[in-house]
């Protein structure tokens, strides 16, 4: 059977991927997916931690479960944001929306 | 109705009066008087069926009318208030109601209802009168009393306390009354307050009143701590009485110095209580040494005059002494019965002296009035409570009479002064009237039945019957000080009430003022009449049944009912040729010495008893100002004002002044100023520089704020790895 380890450090490099891709993109859209990743990340932990673990203790899937209907929320609501401040500014560019300083 | 709610309801009236003559009817003085006088008059009628009612029931002394209900929670218990009427109050409401009412109509033509109004007249002085138009030329006539409303409102309320004392069940119910007559005894003598003398009376009656008002309230606080109640009925339980009786009222004082205060040792607690309330009685009754209010009261108008002295205030209080009497009696040593009859007989003869030398009409009344309350208090302190009972109804009449009568010849003789315009002259000194008589007819012999009442006319007045039975009291229980002291000053009344009326209504008249003196308005003359015949008629119910002849014609009624309100009903004294013989001759030969001096005399110089010492009422006044007024305004103005109040406490606050400064300069200066302030300052400034350095942070890119959260978290967990891997060694 495959170790506990590979699917950890398979999490630990989609999260950095992700990381990246949040830090490193400049479209909004994009940086959402990055945000994607980095949850699916998480997930894999969960599930890997489940399946290594007390197998009738549901908790990791569950967890996962709830993952997932955060994330669908948090895109849903994260690109309506993007496609207002589109409307708004005619940009998607994240460095671009910088109202919010001194 | 029942004679229970009837009673409750008969002091009503007067304070409704009062409250809506204050209130609404100030400005109308025909509705104010209407309200007044209707008002007294339901409680008149009121009084005559209560009265009547009271008369049907047989032994009333130990079933009176009684009503009563809780007023104050006292613990567990009520403190109930209530009204009785025994045969004692039944008595009393008679004369109260009849002369209450006489008062208030006579007041009406006092004021002089119904004439112009005075163009110089001014609120707080006696109208001076108006001049009108008439037949062509003018003339002067008597104008209306600017604060006609106002007194009428005043009496209501003087009504109301006289009521309530004497419906009461209880003693705090009758201080209530008391009180509110002490207040309307005020407000009266001074109702012409402009004039200063008038003030000083009113603040003088007050004052001296209060002083008795005092002791009587610690004797019914000491009465209520002992029993636990103030009820008559229940104190007046004889085996309470026998306790309260033996008892001494000061164990320790009479046990350690038994030598040192023998008089006041020997005090049972009945003695000391039926002492304290009586003090409240001399003061109230102005008995000596309390007596010197009462003179000056003649500041106020008349009606006033008779109101205190008759009506209301004085009777009051002989009424509460008489109320009073099972206690005064409980008391086995005597010694507080020898207090009473002594105070009682020595201002009788006392103040009947002072009357001889007095010129001006009402004071001479006045002081009879004094000198008569002393005949009731001596026939109490002698125990003879009937005979105490029936001067004082005796004299309520009578001496309601003579008031009211006097104010009749003051305001004929007004009448004069405003004739003849010279208003330097005193129209109440009775060596400006003389030969009255014709002018004011109907004056004249009311006044005469009045003062022959008050003299002891025998046989057909009422003042004979009552004085005679205090006289032959006083000699049928051989107390022989009482009798000789009371009969000289009978005799001194029966000689100073005939100087008066020689003075004033036979010979001829001595001024020009006296010549135009004119009668005085029905609403004046009515009253009189009608107090003149009970000044007369009251007599007879009271006819001793040993008397010769008379007695046994109409039976001894007074006797009967009112010796009922005592627990053991007082023999009637066997007959005696001596008091009858001393008082026939101490009042036909008063009347005549009177007559045969003072027929003659036409001036003050003339008259040989205008002994300095007399007329000056003994220098009481002048001692009493000696020894406390001017303490009491050397009290108020020296030692208080200017030692304590300037010297010591203002030194005092001059001190704290200057040093409370100093500490608070001190505290602004290097605390408030110094630590405070540049703390909080400097907490301002501190935050002010970190913004103003660290806001460059803030770019509002959200990527760099997600490096700057990544960079943190590197450094934390790198932190909180060496930390758990070197120094907790866990890991």
């Amino acid at each position: 059977m495959v170790p506990l380890s590979w699917y950890l450090i398979l999490a630990a490099a989609l999260f950095s991927i992700g990381l990246f891709g949040v830090l490193s993109r400049r479209n909004a859209v994009a940086i959402l997916l990055g945000i994607e990743l980095m949850l699916n990340a998480v997930n894999i932990n969960l599930a890997a931690f489940w399946r290594y673990g007390n197998v009738l203790h549901m908790a990791g899937q569950v967890f996962a479960i709830i993952v997932f209907a955060v994330a669908a929320a948090e895109v849903a609501v994260g690109l309506a944001l993007v496609i207002s401040v589109y409307r708004k500014r005619n940009t998607v560019i994240a460095d671009d929306i910088d109202l919010m300083k001194w | 109705m029942t004679t229970e709610t009837l009673i409750w309801l008969i002091p009503l009236p007067p304070v409704l009066a009062f409250f809506l003559i204050v209130l609404f009817t100030n400005k109308n003085k025909a509705l104010s008087h209407t309200l007044a006088v209707g008002a007294a008059f339901l409680s008149w009628l009121g009084s005559m069926i209560v009265f009547v009612r009271a008369l049907g029931v047989e032994h009333l002394g130990e079933h009176p009318f009684e009503s009563s209900l809780n007023w104050l929670p006292t613990g567990d218990t009520w403190f109930r208030i209530g009204v009785l009427v025994d045969p004692l109050s039944a008595a009393v409401l008679f004369f109260v109601a009849w002369t209450v009412l006489m008062i208030f109509i006579y007041s009406v033509g006092y004021h002089n209802y119904g004439q112009p109004e005075g163009d110089q007249d001014v609120k707080g002085l006696p109208p001076r009168g108006a001049i009108v138009n008439a037949h062509g030329h003018k003339h002067a006539v008597p104008s209306v009393e600017p604060m006609y409303s106002r007194f009428f409102a005043f009496i209501g309320l003087f009504a109301f306390g006289m009521y309530v004392l004497v419906l009461s069940d209880n003693l705090l119910t009758l201080f209530v009354g008391w009180e509110i007559m002490g207040l309307c005894s005020y407000l009266l003598i001074g109702f012409w307050y402009a004039k200063k003398s008038a003030r000083d009376a009113a603040v003088k009656a007050f004052m001296t009143t209060r002083v008795g008002d005092v002791f009587m309230l610690l004797g019914i606080a000491w009465l209520y701590s002992y029993t636990g109640t103030l009820n008559f009925r229940e104190i007046f339980q004889p085996e309470l009485l026998e306790r309260m009786g033996n008892a001494m009222a000061f164990p320790e004082l009479a046990m350690r110095w038994p030598a040192l205060f023998p008089f006041i040792s020997s005090f049972s607690i009945a003695g000391a209580i039926a002492l304290l309330l009586f003090v409240g009685t001399v003061g109230k009754s102005a008995q000596f040494p309390l007596h010197v209010w009462l003179p000056d009261a003649m500041e106020g108008p008349t009606p006033v005059s008779a109101m205190i002295h008759a009506a209301t205030m004085v009777s009051a209080g002989v009424y509460a002494v008489v109320r009073m009497f099972p206690l005064l009696e409980a008391d086995v040593t005597g010694t507080s019965m020898a207090v009473v009859a002594f105070i009682g007989a020595f201002t009788a003869i006392f103040a009947a002296t002072i009357a001889v030398a007095q010129n001006d009409i009402k004071r001479v009344l006045a002081y009879s009035t004094i000198s008569q309350l002393g005949f009731m208090i001596a026939a109490l302190g002698i125990g003879a409570y009937v005979a105490a009972v029936f001067h004082l109804i005796t004299h309520a009449f009578f001496k309601a009479l003579l008031f009211l009568g006097s104010g009749s010849v003051i305001h004929g003789m007004e009448h004069g002064v405003l004739h003849t315009g010279n208003h330097h002259v005193d129209a109440q000194d009775m060596f400006n009237m003389g030969g009255l008589r014709r002018k004011m007819p109907i004056t004249f012999w009311t006044f005469l039945i009045g003062g022959f009442a008050l003299s002891g006319f025998p046989l057909i007045t009422a003042g004979f019957w009552s004085k005679d039975e205090i006289l032959a009291e006083a000699f049928g229980h051989g107390h022989w000080w009482v009798f000789i002291t009371l009969a000289v000053a009978a005799f001194l009344t029966a000689f100073y009430t005939m100087r008066q009326i020689t003075l004033t209504f036979l010979g001829e008249p001595r001024t020009k003022e006296a010549e135009h003196a004119q009668e005085t308005p029905w609403t004046m003359t009515v009253p009189l009449v009608i107090l003149a015949f009970f000044a007369v008629a009251y007599g007879w119910i009271g006819v001793p049944t040993g008397f010769p002849v008379l007695g046994g014609l109409l039976p001894n009624w007074l006797h009967e009912f009112v010796g009922g309100t005592l627990a053991e009903h007082p023999e009637a004294l066997a007959f005696n040729w001596i008091p009858l013989g001393t008082s026939l001759f101490v009042a036909l030969g008063g009347l005549y010495f009177g007559w045969l001096t003072y027929r003659n005399v036409n001036s003050p110089a003339e008259d040989r008893l205008q002994i300095p010492l007399l007329k000056n009422k003994y220098y009481f006044d002048e001692i009493y100002d000696r020894l406390f007024v001017k303490p009491a305004y050397w009290f108020a103005e020296t030692f208080v004002y200017k030692w304590m109040d300037q010297g010591l406490i203002d030194s005092i606050l001059h001190l704290f002044g200057p040093l409370t400064d100093k500490i608070g300069s001190f505290i602004r200066k290097y605390i408030d100023l110094l630590i405070l302030n540049d703390a909080g300052d400097g907490s301002y400034k501190a935050t002010w520089w970190f913004g103003r350095n660290l806001r460059g942070v803030q770019t509002g890119r959200i990527q760099q704020y997600l490096m700057f959260a990544l960079a943190i978290f590197m450094l934390v967990g790198a932190a909180l790895y060496f930390y758990f891997r070197y120094f907790r060694l866990v890991a």
